[in-house]
């Protein structure tokens, strides 16, 4: 699975729940699964603590959700509040995206995280506690079938039982997404504003550039 | 219209309005380090893109290398090389400055930037490491990012920046003696969440910050992003301005006068609106520890574990049982009973040199308990030179303490170190999470003093028992 910024328009998949409050990048990624200066290889050590028996080993802990038959093949991730709090590694999304998770369902993420998700074609889906909650409920009998359907274009989560749940989402996270682009790219499509404000800036604010 | 420091600080750099929410935000400075900094330079080299402003872009080791006296490249971690040595090529192709190993400026990347003059007040500066908050307590708009932001800023100088909500924490009266900026900040974080800054930018006011000294305030404003803020800053003042001037970076001459009148400019104006404000009294602080697994689970150090059948949301009940089954603890425990099997004093809160003056000049002329294993790491080369010139490394080792060369060390695990399968370490750094040092490690958070008092005694102390 591609770690790029990959479209994302609609998706339906096996939603797996993960509903403590806080899972921050650490338990996303242990500092020790990076272990190359790449941006791949890293779905192996995707939640490495709680996936695995033992520290650094590979050996399934069948008592971790994703392990389990029922969640294989997940690619929706319901959470908590605040997830992907804490550091600012990248590796974290790169991880979810290797593992295949395209959607994550939580009532609030990380911020440095939550922008690292747009960048990388992983959609972070705001809805309140309760919604996910009727939602992992929903999915809980059989999640290989029971899959959620989310739409980005009409902001809407999906459910086999009828139940629709609308998010909202910025215009221009949603645009990126749905659009696969890259905002480096779009940003320097106004090469020529920074120039200009760079000229002004330093009759203004000299003092605050170097080497000139 | 009276305009708080936040407006100030986005007005001067705003390159451009997008929408009404998004703003193109210029980019005054820019520090790597060896983790991720070396994959965002190696993909916009593979984008072919440009570091547009190498000279006002930094590079450190710290987050990998190794801290032992004499370190090579080698680190704890097998492959941990790569990143150094990618790093150097990657730099040196991009024409960065960087504080490579053995360099006598190397060091922790928020601690080097404020000691080199290169975070200013009144700047915006990125980091690709969530602390960069830390140079708010220099008056500057510091903020962290990830890799791919990373490597916008450095082909575009700038950002596209959401606009935070502002918010005010006042800090009125004054700390108790023992208390430190450490202590405030996890007791604005135990009482008001660890998402209790989610959305916002938080200026530190009042009289407690007034009287902090910068290393401090750095402290202080270190921890907001574990209050879920995008940032938190301290306006700059006399103590600032004397702070950085004759920093390697920071300017001089005519540009030096040009920039103190505008770092005089930047506080928020009387009758300035804030989105949220939140008042605390500072007389009212104890010494604070952490006793779970998120910086929100902390409290005074006199008082027992938290029981979490008392609270009354299911989820922070389990929350709660949870992180005291990682941490090995019940409810009604004191915290000041739980025996420790180590201690760590460094990390970018906590390892300034008046954080070695501080715990140095309580483990003087002491020896820690037995079986305590303690190791101070100085947040760069030059605190450690600062701390040997004055004796203080005399005073670690004699006390018990390892003394090391810098780096983020067991803030995280960093270069594969950690003191041990499930030992239980109070720690000056940040971040209490499972696993944060090192496999179903126990960490205690707290300040340097705490530190300090708890490798004394063998268990969780309280520094006032010293003072």
């Amino acid at each position: 699975m591609s770690t790029s910024n990959a479209p994302i328009v609609r998706h339906s998949g096996v939603a797996a729940p993960l509903l403590q409050a806080n899972i921050d990048t650490d338990v996303i990624i242990p500092s020790r699964e990076m272990k190359i200066v790449s941006k791949e290889g890293l779905g192996e050590g995707l939640f490495a603590n709680w996936r695995y028996t033992l520290p650094g080993g590979r050996e399934a802990n069948p008592d971790f959700i994703l392990n389990q038959t029922a969640y294989r093949n997940t690619s929706i991730l319901l959470c908590g509040n605040n997830f992907g709090c804490g550091s600012s590694r990248e590796h974290a999304v790169w991880a979810l995206r290797e593992y295949g998770i395209r959607v994550l369902i939580a009532p609030s993420f990380g911020a440095i995280f939550y922008n690292n998700c747009i960048n990388n074609g992983l959609l972070p889906v705001v809805l309140d506690e309760d919604a996910i909650r009727e939602i992992a409920a929903a999915c809980t009998d059989n999640p290989q079938t029971q899959q959620p359907l989310i739409n980005l274009e009409e902001q809407s989560v999906t459910l086999l039982n009828g139940s629709q749940y609308e998010f909202s989402i910025e215009a221009a996270a949603k645009h990126m997404l749905i659009n696969g682009l890259d905002q480096i790219g779009l940003s320097l499509q106004h090469a020529a504003d920074i120039e200009a404000f760079e000229a002004g800036d330093r009759d203004q604010r000299g003092w605050a550039y170097l080497g000139v | 219209m009276a305009k708080n420091l936040l407006d100030k600080l986005l007005d001067s750099h705003t390159v451009k309005t997008l929408d009404a929410d998004h703003r193109m935000i210029y980019i005054d400075r820019i520090f790597l380090h060896e983790r991720t900094g070396s994959i965002a330079l190696k993909s916009l080299a593979a984008s072919n893109r440009t570091v547009q402003r190498p000279e006002q872009v930094f590079c450190t080791m710290d987050h990998i290398v190794d801290t032992h006296p004499g370190r090579g490249d080698k680190t704890q971690m097998p492959s941990g090389h790569l990143f150094i040595e990618a790093t150097r090529h990657s730099t040196a192709q991009a024409g960065i400055r960087l504080f490579d190993i053995g360099d006598a400026n190397q060091g922790i990347a928020h601690v080097v930037s404020a000691e080199q003059g290169i975070a200013l007040p009144g700047c915006t500066m990125v980091c690709p490491d969530s602390h960069t908050c830390t140079l708010g307590g220099l008056g500057a708009l510091a903020w962290g990012i990830g890799s791919t932001e990373a490597e916008h800023a450095l082909a575009t100088k700038t950002l596209v920046l959401k606009k935070a909500q502002a918010m005010r924490v006042t800090f009125n009266g004054k700390l108790s003696a023992g208390v430190t900026a450490k202590d405030m900040i996890l007791h604005l974080i135990a009482a008001h969440g660890a998402n209790g800054g989610a959305g916002f930018a938080v200026e530190f006011c009042g009289e407690a910050v007034r009287e902090l000294s910068i290393e401090a305030r750095m402290t202080l404003c270190n921890m907001a992003v574990e209050f879920s803020a995008v940032t938190g800053f301290v306006a700059p003042d006399e103590k600032t301005i004397a702070y950085v001037k004759g920093r390697p970076y920071a300017p001089t001459g005519e540009r030096w006068d040009q920039a103190v009148a505008h770092w005089r400019t930047l506080q928020s104006d009387p009758g300035a609106r804030f989105d949220h404000e939140i008042v605390i009294d500072a007389g009212s602080i104890e010494p604070s520890v952490s006793w779970g697994t998120n910086p929100q689970h902390s409290m005074g150090v006199s008082h027992p574990v938290p029981s979490p059948s008392e609270n009354p949301e299911a989820e922070v009940r389990s929350a709660m049982e949870k992180a005291q089954r990682y941490m090995q603890l019940e409810p009604g425990q004191k915290l000041n009973s739980i025996a420790i099997d180590a201690a760590f004093i460094g990390s970018c809160t906590n390892s300034r040199i008046s954080d070695l003056r501080a715990a140095a000049a309580m483990l003087k002329g002491k020896r820690i308990a037995p079986g305590v294993a303690a190791v101070c790491v100085p947040g760069s080369s030059q605190v450690k030179q600062m701390a040997e010139a004055e004796g203080l490394h005399q005073v670690f080792i004699d006390a018990g303490f390892e003394w090391r060369e810098s780096g983020c060390s067991m803030c995280f695990y960093a270069g594969g170190e950690t003191f041990g399968e499930g030992k239980r370490v109070i720690s000056s750094t940040n971040r209490n999470f499972e696993g944060r040092q090192g496999p179903k490690v126990k960490t205690h958070i707290a300040s340097p003093l705490t530190v300090a008092a708890s490798a004394l005694t063998g268990r969780i102390t309280d520094p006032r028992d010293f003072l």
